[in-house]
């Protein structure tokens, strides 16, 4: 039973990874399909449409970044891995808001991409209005993946 | 620093210098033209539509022209072409290529005919080659399919649907011999037959073919088959050649693609210049032109038209209510910048130019989201080469890399600060390669390792962005001398925050959330109560100011007063000043870590190169992205939302609006 901590500090890890970056991989294929369209009609407004596809990848980042952060803390990049199951349970915990908040921000990041995409694509001169409105839904991406942050970081730290 | 200010410029002058003058004008870009006075019985204005469309049909020839060119013989670009900008060209060029104009214009339009032309023949290629097709089947008839017969006899030919043999043949038609048949050709889905009967029984014979599905074939022609197919495939062969000519043709002709270019801006500029004409207010022998022009301007535009021309130039004031076009001047630090106000918008009327707040800030947030000294010094490095090699860029490009150079810089800053070069590259490659414990030390601390204190400190710059933004508010409203507004909206909230800042500070649950080493004393909560209920009943007192009805306003006040979550939520959306700086650690340390992973050995060397150089491009294209798309965004909805409508008009010249070539009024300077 004591084993167990460090099975749920990766399944935790491996779900901020997981989910994050499938979030973010469905969100850059649509914004890249809308993009693509945009191209065929005008191709110089490429610069352009790829900075709106590529701003709902950054959650698979995060979610990587999460990862990262826990494997190295319970000791699965080098270290020793002896943490205890209530340890395990509380990086589990630590890693879901970057994990779910990861998922569902990236999905309706690349919607709103999508939209910004299509007013890039009819009025190119209001390209810094259209890239804030994705960035907009990303904060709360930001916000989780600060407090998966601190939380792991105050975990590793604790004593239990 | 700056919004200029703006006057109304009006150049009175003889009509005989009219082209020159404009030409002057239109190179020198600081007149944006409009139309101030009204047309009267003595001054009216010319209706230049029909020229102004003949120039603009040769652009599109010319550009045309310059497309075709394009497809058959590729312009040798290379990558930074793009920001090499438009060929520099002095006046005197433009007024010589006068003297090519019809013979550049007739190229262009040559160009397009032999394109048309192999167009054409491609199409004539295809319709010649389905014509030998059907032919096939006949090429053993040695009489021409369109023979009908000779004087007591006819002949049938045509085909039948599935595969039929000279006996069935025989047996269908055997009612109505003498008959002579030949099945030219068969297969599966149709034979050719050929079918040769006396005159009287040719209805009969027509019949019994018919009734088994004979139809005569689709074409007809008066040479046998195989002569015919012959006269096919040379006329192919003429088509070919014709388009292998045109093609030589236009290869030759590419020789002239700078003049053709020459010849789209040439005509673009002249359709430009007769749209101006068209708002000139004109006499027999007189015109004026009225527009905007810059205070600063004044004197150069007057010099260059006095010198060459006899002109009256004359000034006035623009009136309060006009919509006057923003032109912003700032030094060559903020000047960058002035794309990111632009791209919001220009400032709105009576509103002061807010770049180098921005620009001070922008830098700042830029380097703090990127912070890494190595990825930093790249960029910079990058975008000084770029700026170094194409001295003569366009303006918005030259701008874009200007401020990436500027951002560079900072980020080489916040990387130092915070101990960050390629992430822990240093440490990474001194373990593996050297074993050693070689490090260059934070000159603060390490964010990763010290995370809260990184969210305080960007929470304090948060905090310090959002008290400029309503600092600048209360200079606006200084500058409009409107000094209740500034006490009622700017001070109010002021003593409202401070107050609760130093209340929150003064508690000790809140030191240790932050991991602060000091707790202000119980007096300062005292203090900062006392000036959050009074900013907060100052809001709820005047913010509802504009109802007149008491309890209204107090209503208004206090949902004013509850914007201050506002505040809180403003404040929090700094922590990705953080999250960014830590992403980019982060995965660069991940990067290393994975570089290392095979040791110390040669391999473990050749395997780091590779890793270490495409993932740490992989970490700045993203994360460059990232601090951009934040950083802009700090500014647009944080800091412009305290102090910032926008929604003016920016200036726009009578300019000289090229693809290929920029004529310049001031070599040596410009």
């Amino acid at each position: 039973m004591d084993k167990l901590g460090i099975v749920f500090a990766l399944l935790g890890a491996a779900l901020s990874a997981l989910l994050a970056g499938s979030g973010s991989a469905v969100g850059v294929g649509m914004a890249g399909e809308a993009a693509a369209g945009v191209i065929t009609e005008d191709p110089s407004k490429f610069g352009k449409v790829l900075i709106l596809q590529l701003l709902p990848g950054t959650q698979g980042i995060y979610g990587l970044l999460i990862a990262f952060i826990t494997l190295s803390q319970i000791g699965i990049i080098g270290g020793s891995s002896d943490i205890s199951l209530v340890k395990g349970l509380l990086y589990f915990g630590a890693c879901l808001p970057m994990a779910i908040v990861g998922y569902t921000s990236a999905l309706h990041q690349a919607r709103v991409s999508v939209a910004s995409i299509a007013t890039v694509a009819k009025k190119p001169e209001q390209f810094g209005k259209a890239m804030i409105f994705p960035a907009m839904v990303e904060t709360y991406a930001i916000l989780a993946l600060l407090v998966s942050i601190l939380s792991i970081v105050g975990v590793g730290s604790l004593n239990i | 620093m700056a919004v200029l200010q703006m006057q109304h410029i009006s150049i009175c002058a003889l009509k005989k210098d009219r082209k020159k003058i404009l030409e002057l004008l239109q190179r020198m870009e600081m007149i944006e033209i409009c139309d101030v006075m009204k047309e009267d019985i003595l001054f009216q204005k010319m209706d230049l539509s029909n020229s102004k469309t003949i120039f603009e049909k040769n652009v599109s020839i010319a550009n045309n022209a310059l497309e075709i060119l394009g497809s058959y013989v590729k312009e040798d670009k290379s990558m930074l072409s793009s920001f090499s900008g438009r060929t520099v060209t002095p006046p005197a060029a433009y007024d010589s290529f006068r003297s090519k104009y019809e013979e550049i214009l007739k190229i262009a339009k040559k160009i397009s005919a032999c394109a048309k032309q192999i167009a054409e023949a491609k199409a004539e290629i295809i319709k010649l080659q389905e014509q030998l097709e059907m032919l096939k089947p006949w090429l053993n008839l040695d009489i021409p399919i369109g023979f009908k017969g000779t004087k007591s006899t006819v002949v049938h030919i045509g085909t039948l649907p599935n595969e039929w043999s000279e006996e069935q043949l025989y047996m269908e038609l055997a009612s109505c011999m003498p008959v002579h048949l030949e099945v030219i050709s068969k297969s599966k889905e149709q034979t050719c037959a050929f079918v040769l009967c006396m005159k009287e029984v040719s209805e009969q014979v027509i019949e019994n073919l018919r009734r088994i599905g004979f139809a005569k074939p689709s074409y007809s022609s008066k040479i046998a088959p195989a002569a015919y197919q012959e006269e096919l495939s040379d006329m192919i062969l003429k088509m070919q050649q014709e388009m292998e000519d045109a093609k030589q043709l236009i290869i030759k002709m590419s020789e002239q693609r700078d003049n053709i270019k020459f010849l789209a801006d040439y005509d673009f500029m002249r359709a430009e210049k007769y749209e101006v004409i068209g708002h000139l207010l004109q006499t027999r022998n007189v015109f004026v032109l009225t527009g905007y022009i810059a205070e600063r301007d004044k004197s150069a535009v007057e010099e260059a038209l006095n010198s060459s021309f006899d002109v009256a130039v004359s000034y006035s004031d623009v009136s309060e209510d006009e919509d006057v076009p923003i032109k912003l001047q700032n030094n060559a630090f903020s000047k960058p910048i002035e794309s990111v106000i632009e791209a919001y918008s220009a400032p709105g009327k009576g509103e002061a130019d807010p770049t180098v707040p921005v620009s001070l800030f922008y830098y700042m947030f830029y380097g703090l989201m990127f912070s890494d000294a190595g990825y930093g010094a790249l960029m910079s490095v990058a975008c000084a080469i770029i700026l170094k090699k194409n001295k003569n860029m366009e303006k918005g490009a030259k701008n874009m890399i200007q401020m990436f150079f500027y951002c560079g810089l900072a980020t080489i800053f916040w990387g130092v600060i915070f101990g960050s070069y390629f992430g822990d590259a240093v440490d990474v490659i001194a373990k593996t390669f050297f074993n050693s414990n070689f490090t260059i030390p934070a000159l603060w601390f390490y964010p990763s390792s010290e995370p809260m204190r990184m969210l305080t400190f960007s929470m304090l710059l948060g905090l310090i962005h959002l008290f400029t933004g309503m600092g600048l508010k209360g200079l606006q409203f200084v500058r409009q001398k409107d000094y209740k507004g500034l006490v009622y909206d700017v001070i109010s909230w002021y003593l409202l925050l401070i107050g609760c800042i130093l209340a929150l500070l003064s508690m000790q649950m809140f030191a240790d959330i932050l991991g602060l080493s000091f707790v202000l004393p119980a007096i300062c909560s005292m203090i900062g109560a006392v000036l959050a209920i009074v900013g907060g009943s100052l809001i709820i007192l005047t913010n509802g100011r504009e109802s007149i009805n008491p309890f209204k306003r107090i209503l208004k006040g206090l949902y004013a007063l509850y914007g201050v979550t506002g505040y809180l939520s403003d404040v929090l959306s700094y922590s990705r000043l953080l999250a960014l700086g830590l992403a980019t650690g982060v995965i660069g340390s991940v990067i290393n870590k994975m570089g290392s992973m095979a040791g110390g050995s040669i391999a473990g060397v050749v395997l780091f190169i590779p890793v270490f150089i495409g993932g740490h491009l992989l970490n700045i294209a993203i994360n460059a992205l990232g601090a951009y798309v934040h950083t802009n965004r700090l500014q647009y909805v944080e800091f412009f939302g305290k102090f910032y409508e926008g929604g003016g008009r920016m200036f726009s010249p009578f300019n000289v609006n090229t693809k290929y070539y920029k004529f310049k009024e001031k070599i040596n300077n410009g």
